[in-house]
């Protein structure tokens, strides 16, 4: 056999192929033509296979080359071919692949914990690690250690929920900051969320239980300018490169300077962009420091803390917090993976 | 803290809008919550349009037609005869409310239908001219909202002023902020300038005369400063309009012309100013001292309080007739016939005025100052501007004047290194600037050794104590937008991740892949008794005062809300802490991961149209994914409990960590059975840190579990089954013990695949069947061996627990 017998072979398979297949009627008439074309011991591009060991050998190539092209397109009209007759007759089709999959139980994590596992992976990268602490706390730690002056309005930031037999549910989380100090010699650089408590009534924009996410960084040289990058860099991982953030005078007695981070956020309720509250920040104070053992004049730092929850409903368009609590399977199935 | 536009302006007079000092202050200052026109009652009302207009005969009316710009001519009848085709009104369209509180409805006048009012000045509140509706001369489209066509009236700014910064609790101390922000210097507003000035007073250590009266001060801690002035001859009535206007754009109520001018006091300065009604004084006398015991007080809301001995008050000659600091009583109170006044300007302590405001549970504009703190030296000049303008707007003659007490000292001077400020704000700031900074707000500059300032914070700034709040000051003020803001480097923490977030991260992401939906509850419960539940002391509402000991708690009750709303199918799980009495002191918290499932255990299919409940099974592979997820490595472990409703103990090791459960609900009858797993992860320690960790703890905290290789075998296995009659009450366990012991080091796998009872199985008895395998780790291994070994196990079977092979 010489190529061009070889290549009109080829050629008229090609040829003959696509219209016997657009011919076939049902699943039937569709599996002998199968057969009949690309059948693996019958089939017409069987045949013209084996003649390919008679070609002269530098020919061979270039004849393989080209029935493997023949087969390639005949093969695809036959799948094609399949998937129209299996639409077209389903009621025929003993094994109806429109249907179901037999699913197992779809499992979801609370919006909150996605909230708090994104905001922990963004600050993972820069080298945070993740501390906890107790939600039953002492005063000590909850206020005294974090610069509370006694019997001063600015506990009145805290409204807070005392334990019978002392101690308090922790108005936020913050201590953790002392707790961490006291036990790890800086540099320090940890993330600790948790859930914290104040004494509100239970209505759709407070709840006496609420997730926190602090930030604590100390270190030699950590300074303002410091806080100001890190946490612009979370806005612009969190929220987008191009969310613009400003810094603004605010009060913590655990932080001075103390700032409040907005973020221009769009809250998908077709307002836009606007200017939204994110977290209050700030150099941590330096009797926070020398109260947990650290020395503040060769250590800064900063300290930040946010509330995901508030986050999580923004993002997820929720208008009640008590929703998040309430855990409704049909609410938590939203969050499904 | 509302504050008023136009007021600021009269003592710092910028040029800026409302919003852009708003804009300011929430930059430099304090967050502003809100920008609103004082006359927000204007917003409904819009610009329109008179296009024609005709006299109705016989009247005084007209009948319009009007454009407002929703796209329609509206007919409007109107009453005033000044209306002129072409020129804009203000109007009211149906609906609107007037601001004297009546509503435009659409109505029939002489036949003919009015849609709306066109408005006068005095129909909109703003004065009196009633010769006819407004023409405005303004230049914006018809329909345009008349707050936004031109300024009207005064605007109101919402300034939330945290509590340390009482200075700003005033306009005068807003205004000098934004002298300093903008360059615009203070001044007395006009209607302050030139008042009647006041006599010296007499001064006191602790007791002088204002005119006719005696001012004793026995509690100089509580007051270490009374100026008294002493007025009389006073005409008390309405307010001239300025006046009224001040103090009803900062929210209030103007009442009458001497008790606006203390209002006005304390709106313009922040310092409260109290008007006692002289001649209602017993034994012409003031004494402020602690109350005696059995005292009461009627104040002026009307409450009799019963007064503590350690509470200061102000008594006259026989009683007490006043709150220090916190409100004046109504036996003493300026009437509409008073004539003769004695004005209290006094410093009280701010601890003292909070303990007292929180017993008695009353907050007023005074005691809100004087906890926070007023300016401490300037006592007198306040007086002097308070007793002016009464005189002013009043009437009357100061008669004396009785200065008891002393200034407080200014705060402590504070050093400020320019080193420090550059260290901590990452930038540096030019040293002519924080010179200037500081002293636009009072602060008194002055350079020192080694590039350092001292720093005298003014009477007015108590928070200032620390470096770094110098610090604060310099960054605001410049503004935190102008520092650097590019990532630099930093080192890694010593800190390891906290064992239990690994641990309660592990255990999440198993749950979540076995199909279950976390939950974030709170941990408040009924309880019960406070010996075995930690109670909170002053919880809000009396249902649910107590903590949870366990979580199944929490989640039994999220599963019962859960029927409520035809919820069945109920897959929750929890991370999260349990509270467990611990004697004295913080209870002892846990951290825990719980479960509760009930209904469908797999979601139907039309290979499967009615898929089982969750059953005990089901439960148990959960608490071992659990166990396994919180405690790898270990040796899980889940024994039968002696009762129910517990199933299972759960053990790690030789510790127990939890139970598996059924729940008891307050279920309906379509509810499937409820179970439940609790397992213990961990203890969070509420202890106060003593020592720091060495390296070596934070490292044991990270330790895992790595599994060891074990070769993949190379010859082949053998397997048989045995089907046993193990009597009921014997446990499968027991009989796989004696199997495991007896089956020598070849042994691989041991499953139990089959329990059956029923014909061929003999009562009080269940066939189980097991499959074994076995494998030679070098050769194959023959049938005879096999075999040997089958009726070897037998035998010890036999003789060891009397069960034999099933036969039929």
């Amino acid at each position: 056999m010489s190529l061009d017998e070889f290549k009109a072979a080829c050629h008229s398979l090609s040829t003959d192929g696509p219209a016997l297949i657009a011919a076939a009627a049902d699943q039937d008439a569709w599996a002998s033509v199968r057969n009949m074309l690309v059948g693996r011991t019958s089939g017409r591009l069987s045949s013209i296979m084996a003649t390919l060991a008679k070609l002269p050998p530098d020919t061979r190539r270039e004849a393989g080359q080209l029935a493997n092209t023949v087969k390639v397109e005949l093969e695809r009209l036959l799948d094609e071919k399949q998937i129209a007759l299996a639409a077209a007759a389903p009621s025929a089709v003993a094994f109806d692949r429109s249907m179901p999959a037999r699913a197992t139980w779809r499992g979801s994590l609370h919006p909150v914990t996605i909230v708090i596992d994104e905001i922990a992976a963004i600050f993972r990268e820069l080298g945070f690690t993740i501390a906890l602490g107790p939600e039953a706390e002492s005063e000590w730690y909850n206020f005294t250690a974090l610069n509370f002056p006694a019997d001063h309005p600015a506990m009145e930031l805290h409204d807070t929920l005392y334990l019978e037999g002392g101690g308090l549910l922790r108005t936020h989380t913050s201590p953790v900051q002392v707790r961490t100090l006291q036990k790890y010699a800086p540099p320090v650089r940890i993330l600790a969320p948790g859930n914290v408590y104040r004494r509100d009534f239970f209505d759709a924009t407070h709840s006496p239980m609420f997730a926190q996410i602090e930030g604590l960084a100390v270190d030699e040289g950590i300074n303002f300018a410091d806080l100001k990058a890190t946490l612009t860099h979370f806005a612009h991982r969190f929220y987008g490169a191009t969310r613009r953030t400003r810094f603004r005078p605010s009060f913590f007695p655990f932080t001075e300077p103390s700032a409040e981070m907005d973020v221009e956020v769009d809250l998908g309720d077709g307002r836009g962009l606007r200017w939204v509250e994110i977290m209050g920040c700030g150099l941590v104070h330096p009797a926070v420091l020398t109260g947990a053992g650290v020395d503040s004049e060769r250590y800064t730092g900063w300290a930040f803390g946010m509330g995901p929850a508030r986050i999580a409903q923004s993002r997820y368009g929720i208008p009640d917090c008590r929703v998040l609590f309430d855990s409704d399977v049909r609410f938590l199935g939203q969050f499904a993976v | 803290m509302k504050i008023s536009h136009d007021w600021l302006r009269a003592f710092v007079p910028h040029t800026l809008s409302p919003n852009a000092l708003g804009d300011l202050l929430s930059a430099h200052v304090a967050t502003v919550d809100a920008v609103a026109p004082l006359r927000a009652d204007l917003a409904p009302f819009v610009v329109a349009r008179v296009v024609e207009s005709e006299k109705i005969p016989d009247t005084k009316l007209s009948f319009n037609k009007v454009d407002d710009g929703s796209g329609e001519l509206l007919e409007v009848v109107c009453g005033a005869p000044n209306v002129v085709v072409g020129t804009l009104y203000p109007f009211a369209r149906t609906g609107t409310v007037m601001p004297a509180g009546i509503t435009i409805e659409k109505r029939k006048i002489r036949g003919f239908t009015s849609n709306g009012m066109l408005c006068s000045a005095r129909e909109l509140g703003l004065g009196t001219d009633h010769d006819g509706i407004l023409a405005l001369t303004v230049d914006v489209p018809v329909g345009t909202p008349l707050l936004t066509a031109m300024p009207i009236g005064d605007t109101q700014i919402e300034l939330d002023v945290l509590p340390n910064r009482p200075d700003l609790l005033s306009h005068y101390g807003v205004a000098r902020e934004v002298a300093a922000l903008t360059g615009v210097n203070t001044v007395l507003p006009d209607e302050i300038q030139n008042l009647p000035a006041m006599p010296s007073a007499k001064s006191g250590a602790s007791t002088t005369m204002a005119g006719d009266i005696t001012i004793s001060v026995e509690d100089l801690a509580g007051c270490p400063r009374y100026v008294a002035v002493r007025i009389s001859g006073v005409k008390v009535g309405p307010s001239p309009e300025w006046l009224a206007e001040r103090v009803v754009s900062v929210g209030s109520r103007s009442i009458n012309n001497v008790v606006d001018a203390t209002n006005y006091i304390l709106h313009a300065f922040g310092q409260p100013v109290h008007a006692f009604d002289a001649a209602k004084l017993a034994k012409t006398a003031i004494v402020v001292r602690k109350a005696k015991a059995g005292e009461t007080l009627v104040t002026l809301d009307g409450v009799e309080r019963k007064l503590e001995s350690w509470m200061t008050i102000i008594a006259d000659g026989e009683r007490a007739t006043a709150l220090a600091g916190v409100m004046g009583g109504r036996g003493s109170e300026v009437t509409e016939h008073t004539t003769d006044i004695l004005l209290e300007v006094a410093l009280f302590n701010p601890r003292d005025v909070r303990k007292v405001r929180r017993a008695l549970n009353i907050s007023t504009d005074a005691s809100y100052r004087f906890e926070r703190g007023v300016d401490v030296t300037r006592t007198d000049w306040m007086a002097a501007q308070a007793a002016g303008l009464i005189v002013a707007v009043a009437g009357g003659a100061i008669t004396g004047v009785a200065d008891v007490g002393a200034a407080l000292p200014l705060p402590a001077p504070v050093t400020l290194r320019v080193d420090r400020l550059t260290k901590l704000l990452g930038a540096s700031v030019p040293e002519e600037d924080v010179e200037r900074l500081l002293a636009a707000i009072g602060f008194t500059v002055e350079p020192s050794a080694h590039r350092s300032y001292a720093v005298q914070p003014p009477s007015w700034r108590h928070d200032v104590t620390h470096e770094v709040d110098l610090v604060e000051e310099v960054a605001r003020l410049r503004g935190f937008d102008l520092l650097p803001d590019a990532l630099g480097s930093s080192r890694p923490g010593t800190v390891p991740d906290h064992a239990l977030f690994i641990v309660g991260n592990r255990v999440r992401d198993a749950l979540v892949g076995a199909g279950l939906a976390e939950a974030r509850p709170m941990p408040f419960t009924k309880g019960g008794d406070s010996e075995v539940y930690a109670r909170v002391a002053n919880p809000l509402a009396d249902d649910e005062p107590f903590l949870r000991r366990t979580l199944l708690d929490t989640l039994a009750r999220r599963a019962e809300y859960n029927l409520n709303r035809q919820q069945g199918n109920v897959r929750l799980f929890e991370v999260g802490s349990a509270f467990i009495p611990d004697g004295k002191g913080l209870p002892r918290e846990e951290v825990r991961a719980a479960v509760l499932v009930m209904g469908a255990s797999r979601p139907p299919h039309f290979t499967d149209a009615k898929p089982p409940a969750f059953d005990a099974w089901d439960v148990k592979a959960i608490a071992e994914l659990i166990a396994r997820s919180a405690f790898p490595g270990e040796r899980i472990a889940l024994v039968a409990a002696e009762s129910e409703p517990t199933l299972w103990t759960v053990y790690a090791g030789d510790l127990e960590v939890g139970t598996v459960s059924r729940v008891a609900l307050d279920a309906p009858v379509w509810a499937a059975p409820a179970f439940g797993v609790e397992i213990t992860l961990g203890v969070m320690s509420s202890a106060p840190v003593t020592a720091r960790a060495d390296e070596a703890t934070g490292a044991a905290a990270l330790a895992q579990h790595h599994v060891r290789f074990v070769p993949l075998p190379t010859t082949p296995a053998a397997e048989f089954d045995l089907a046993l009659l193990v009597p009921n009450e014997m446990p499968a366990a027991e009989v796989e013990r004696v199997i495991r012991a007896g089956s020598g080091a070849m042994l691989e796998q041991v499953t139990l695949f089959d329990e059956f009872r029923g014909t061929g199985v003999p009562d009080g008895k269940r066939s189980l069947a097991w499959r074994l395998t076995f494998r030679h780790p070098e050769r194959t291994l023959r049938d005879k061996e096999i075999d040997g070994r089958r009726s070897q196990l037998l035998k010890t079977l036999e003789t060891e627990l009397g069960v034999v092979p099933r036969t039929a």
